[in-house]
């Protein structure tokens, strides 16, 4: 079943395998996930070769299943990241990651006179298109696009 | 809309609107309503605006309430680093209402979301300031007699103008047709020509003034400021173009208003005033009993 891409970070029994993740956006998905939290073992790999993505990172989470509104949340730094679900030893599940409806405490508003941007705000965003991603600020309206995209 | 705040003109439906808009013809025929009696209302103002913090006050003093607050935050508690939700979590205590001004965009829906009484947004930096709105839309329907199937004429710094994109939105639940003219710089944005689109409002396109306002019921005059443009050069050019004069009105119709949020700059040439179709100072009368209308409404006092 493990192939030998899958070696290069040690096998988990029960949990998820997150795969795909830009390498540059590994430490967010760490913190957006609450993984620097979290009490079972994490092991994570990055700068892996990838075809599609250059340098990919890898994390495996042992005995941690997502919700899908958690697991979503990864969606604007890792978009392309696809999940296997690991029950002793065996992946049981493959999902991939979609941009929720609303954005909350991820990303930062582009506008630099929005209020969120000075006070102590958990930022709240509509999404109003997926790709590429595009917020409107629930405080000030403005868009913030992919390229102006900015992860707190 | 008892113990709603009023943060942008989304938050009101066109029939409240419609609500306020009568109420405030109650209290223009009966200003001297003491409503308020035993009511504190606080006018906090971030930043300066001295006329919108009179009008506020005066449609409070009308009321029968009590006023307390700022007028700039450099003489509060502001300017000693507090944070807007410590300044608005501190008035609510001494407050049924909150009407604040703030130079940052989105504060006034933070400050609803943190605050226990009511906030009325008296403009968040370049975002909303909706009571200016209501008050448009009281002038317009004072001096034409209704709201529906209006053209209504905007003319200058389309883009960056707030009062017109509010007045835009609200305008379009009754049926207007719109002329926008503006130099290339400070055009309609596609936004806003985008949500016309999507309801059937039809709108036209001019750089010019002259020639295209004869067919207009309401010219809606707004100010075009150096800041915004990103070539002084293109100002050069353009600033004394868009400024309305008397002789441009000779073919305007006859129940035409010339509205402006004032204040004015040069934008509006002084010959203008006497012509019975300039309306901007009623407009800013209309003010006051506007605010009377939406404090009431929010206090459940009407
Ligand atoms: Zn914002």
């Amino acid at each position: 079943m493990q192939d030998k891409k899958e070696l290069k970070v040690s096998a988990i029994r029960n949990g998820t395998v997150i795969d795909h993740i830009p390498s540059q956006n590994l430490f967010s998905v760490i913190n957006i996930l609450g993984l620097n939290k979290i009490g079972t073992q994490v092991t994570f790999g990055f700068n892996l070769e990838s075809k599609k993505l250059g340098k990919k990172a890898i994390i495996k989470v042992a005995d941690k299943f997502f919700e899908d509104d958690e697991i979503n949340k990864i969606s604007l730094v890792a978009p392309d990241a696809k999940l296997n679900i690991i029950r002793d030893y065996q992946v049981v599940k493959k999902r991939v990651v979609s941009v929720p409806d609303e954005i909350t405490a991820i990303a930062k508003c582009m506008n630099p006179k929005c209020i969120s941007n000075h006070e102590d705000i958990t930022t709240r965003f509509d999404v109003i298109q997926k790709k590429p991603i595009q917020l409107k600020c629930l405080y000030c309206e403005k868009i913030t696009d992919q390229h102006h995209l900015e992860i707190i | 809309m008892k113990n709603r705040s009023l943060v942008s003109i989304n938050d009101y439906s066109p029939a409240e609107i419609l609500e306020i808009l009568n109420l405030a013809a109650e209290f223009e025929k009966n200003p001297g309503q003491a409503l308020l009696t035993g009511y504190v209302v606080a006018t906090l103002f971030f930043e300066p605006s001295t006329r919108t913090r009179l009008s506020f006050e005066s449609a409070i003093n009308r009321l029968g309430g009590r006023v307390i607050g700022f007028s700039d935050s450099s003489s509060s508690s502001v300017s000693k680093g507090e944070s807007l939700k410590d300044t608005i979590l501190t008035v609510s205590n001494y407050s049924d209402l909150i009407v604040m001004r703030h130079p940052l965009e989105g504060s006034a829906q933070y400050a609803s979301e943190v605050s226990p009484v009511p906030i009325i947004n008296a403009g968040d930096g370049a975002h909303q300031h909706p009571t200016q709105t209501l008050l448009d839309l009281y002038s317009i329907r004072k001096t034409q007699g209704r709201l529906d199937n209006l053209k209504i004429c905007m003319v200058g710094d389309l883009k960056y103008g707030r009062t017109v994109h509010s007045l835009l939105i609200a305008m379009s639940a009754f049926q207007p047709l719109f002329t926008f003219i503006a130099p290339e710089e400070l055009k309609m944005p596609d936004e806003y020509k985008h949500l016309l689109d999507k309801k059937g409002i039809p709108y036209q396109e001019h750089r010019d003034i002259a020639d295209n306002l004869n067919d207009a019921d309401i010219i809606y005059m707004t100010r075009v400021q150096r800041e915004r443009f990103s070539d002084p050069l293109e100002y050069e050019k353009v600033k004394n173009v868009y400024i309305l004069r008397d002789s441009m009105l000779t073919n305007t119709k006859s129940n035409m208003r010339i509205l402006h949020p004032l204040p004015r700059v040069n934008e509006i040439n002084p010959d203008v005033d006497s012509n019975p179709k300039a309306y901007y100072f009623e407009q800013a009368l209309n003010g006051v009993y506007t605010r009377m209308a939406i404090i009431s409404k929010i206090l459940g006092v009407k």
